[in-house]
């Protein structure tokens, strides 16, 4: 692990795009009046005749995005989580999911870290929405490694996705050159057999910082990150569920609709085990460092601990 | 520019349609007519005339595009695809039938010959946009069309849309606005008011092009006319009758939006059209 090294994710977009555009002259990025702060900005410097600025109006980009896909175009929409998904919900639903066309909704500033801007800047429901659309992939990579990779598997597939990244900087937990990208596929990154507990984003960091504090209490925890939120693997959560007999889901997200939703949505289906969901709590954020808002709103190792414990004691 | 014999073809064609329309949606028993009647001369020109496509290879990538971004007119389109020969014209009886690639509003994936699925109001101009930047960026010599209704032009969108086509430069782009002056609930003036609507369009940076949109001669004209435009996305505004071509449509242009005539009055409504080719 190399858990000193901390990076903003956009930062790793922003890069990435930058290579992609090299490498494939079909990429065209859209941002929406947010260039700086996605990280599009560099594509856009690098790339002018294929950078479009479409101005404080979300809706109109993802509808161009459409068109231009339908043209080859592999395009790449970037803005604010909340606007990417919620302003634009009808748009993508309609000129992307239905039409199944090329497009990738890389979204920045998810979840509640986006911090100082408050709460109509903090997207706790965005996953939520996006995984209900049919043909939608949704994916919420948890550190800068993932988050390569997984811009790198987005250009290569065909077909609407919706890419979830923080605005802060994010601790790396995974290893560079053997990690194993694929969408849809879950990885474990820790074993044990007491409690499974999946999580994906920011909050892998914190699994893992629990499993460490539950082990010292003799408790061995599997953390699973679960980085494609859809399709879902759900080979892997109902086997986990099986092996443990309890699980926790963690994510920077609502408790509802998001991956716990989507957990529990497949284990009352196939396998009934104690479970609970670490995520806010069906409430909006507020203004504040991003750090005493995790705090604030439940997002800690501390409280998966307490799930975790909470979750075993209901074992049979 | 347009031949005795091709105005009177297209004429011929535009009745075919307005047959077709009247039918299918007959045979449907739901479905939107006047939207449908009131764009039917405008289709059959793009169709007809205006549009380089090829229905034996639909997805040639010089094609002209054209996008209808007033979806639940699906039967004009359909009937001039199935007219153009994408499909067979015994097929448009399947419209709104369950397992149908007709679909009550448009679905790009279903059929071949069709560039954007709509139905959501006030999108299509955005795509259309898409597909003529992606023209300027390939230095392709296509061109794209977009035909919008009055009232979908209430839509935020088609304004957010305007603003990008012109501020794009994208002068490979003509937008049609099928001017009707009916939405479902009334006239879109008492509803909500979109006029000075010429004046709005040459504010967001359009050239603005008005024509009888029931006159072919008048269609093609202005079409040549919008080609002119350089530097500038330019907007035809075509006059037009919600129902055109059957009476009692056009004199009840508010229980035709989105209702099907019944076997009777489809059976007028043909005899009307039969006449009006009698004339041509």
């Amino acid at each position: 692990m190399n858990e000193e090294k901390a990076v903003a994710l956009r930062d790793v977009y922003g890069k990435t795009l930058v290579e992609l555009g090299r490498e494939n002259l079909n990429i065209v990025v859209l941002d929406a009046d947010l260039s700086c702060s996605t990280k599009t900005a560099g594509f856009a410097k690098a790339f002018p005749e294929r950078f479009i600025n479409m101005g404080i109006s979300e809706q109109d980009m993802i509808s161009t995005a459409a068109g231009l896909a339908t043209c080859g175009k592999v395009v790449f929409a970037s803005t604010f989580a909340v606007f990417g998904s919620g302003r634009a919900w009808d748009q993508v639903r309609m000129s992307l999911a239905y039409t199944r066309l090329n497009v990738k909704i890389v979204v920045t500033h998810a979840g509640i870290t986006t911090g100082e801007d408050g709460a109509s800047h903090q997207a706790n429901e965005d996953i939520a929405i996006m995984r209900v659309l049919p043909n939608m992939t949704v994916v919420v990579p948890s550190d800068g490694i993932e988050t390569e990779k997984a811009i790198r598997a987005a250009a290569d597939f065909y077909g609407p996705m919706y890419i979830r990244l923080g605005r802060a900087k994010t601790p790396t937990i995974n290893t560079g050159e053997g990690y194993d990208f694929k969408i849809g596929k879950g990885v474990v990154v820790r074993e044990g057999k007491d409690i499974a507990i999946f999580a994906c984003g920011i909050m892998v960091k914190m699994a893992l910082d629990a499993a460490d504090a539950l082990a010292q209490e003799g408790i061995k925890a599997k953390v699973i990150n679960i980085h494609t939120i859809k399709p879902l693997d759900k080979q892997l959560i109902i086997d986990s569920a099986k092996e443990c007999g309890g699980v926790v889901t963690a994510e920077e997200h609502s408790i509802l609709g998001g991956l716990g939703g989507a957990v529990a949505e497949t284990l009352v289906e196939n396998c009934l085990v104690p479970m609970a969901r670490v995520g806010v709590k069906d409430v909006f954020g507020e203004s504040g460092l991003p750090d005493e808002l995790l705090v604030k709103y439940g997002l800690t190792s501390n409280e998966i601990v307490k799930a975790a414990k909470a979750v075993i004691a209901r074992k049979k | 520019m347009l031949s005795k014999e091709k105005l009177k073809e297209l004429k011929t064609i535009a009745v075919k349609l307005r047959r077709h329309i009247i039918e299918m949606i007959c045979i449907a028993s739901s479905g939107h007519p006047g939207g449908s009647l009131s764009a039917a001369d405008i289709v059959t020109v793009l169709y007809n005339y205006k549009l380089k496509i090829n229905p034996k290879d639909p997805g040639w990538v010089d094609r002209d595009r054209f996008v209808m971004s007033k979806g639940h007119a699906a039967p004009v389109l359909y009937a001039a695809l199935a007219e153009a020969g994408f499909f067979p014209v015994e097929y448009l009886k399947t419209l709104r039938k369950i397992g149908s690639s007709l679909q009550g509003h448009i679905d790009m994936l279903s059929l071949p010959g069709i560039e954007m699925s709509t139905g959501s109001l006030g999108q299509g101009l955005s795509a259309a946009n898409g597909m003529a930047l992606a023209g300027k960026m390939d230095k392709k010599n296509y061109r794209v069309y977009c035909l919008m209704g009055d009232g979908e032009c209430q839509e935020g969108q088609v304004w957010e849309a305007a603003m990008t086509s012109s501020s794009k430069k994208l002068d490979n782009l003509t937008a049609i606005v099928d001017h009707n002056k009916y939405q479902i609930d009334g006239k879109v003036e008492d509803i909500k008011n979109i006029h000075p609507f010429i004046d709005k369009w040459k504010a967001f940076g359009w050239e603005v092009i008005s024509c009888d949109g029931h006159d072919i001669g008048a269609i093609v004209k202005a079409f040549a006319e919008a080609e002119k435009s350089v530097g500038k996305p330019a907007v035809i505004i075509a006059d037009t009758i919600k129902g055109k071509g059957v009476s009692f449509m056009e004199q009840n242009p508010l229980d035709f939006h989105g209702k099907a005539p019944t076997l009777d009055e489809q059976t007028k409504a043909i005899c009307e059209l039969c006449r009006i080719e009698e004339l041509n």
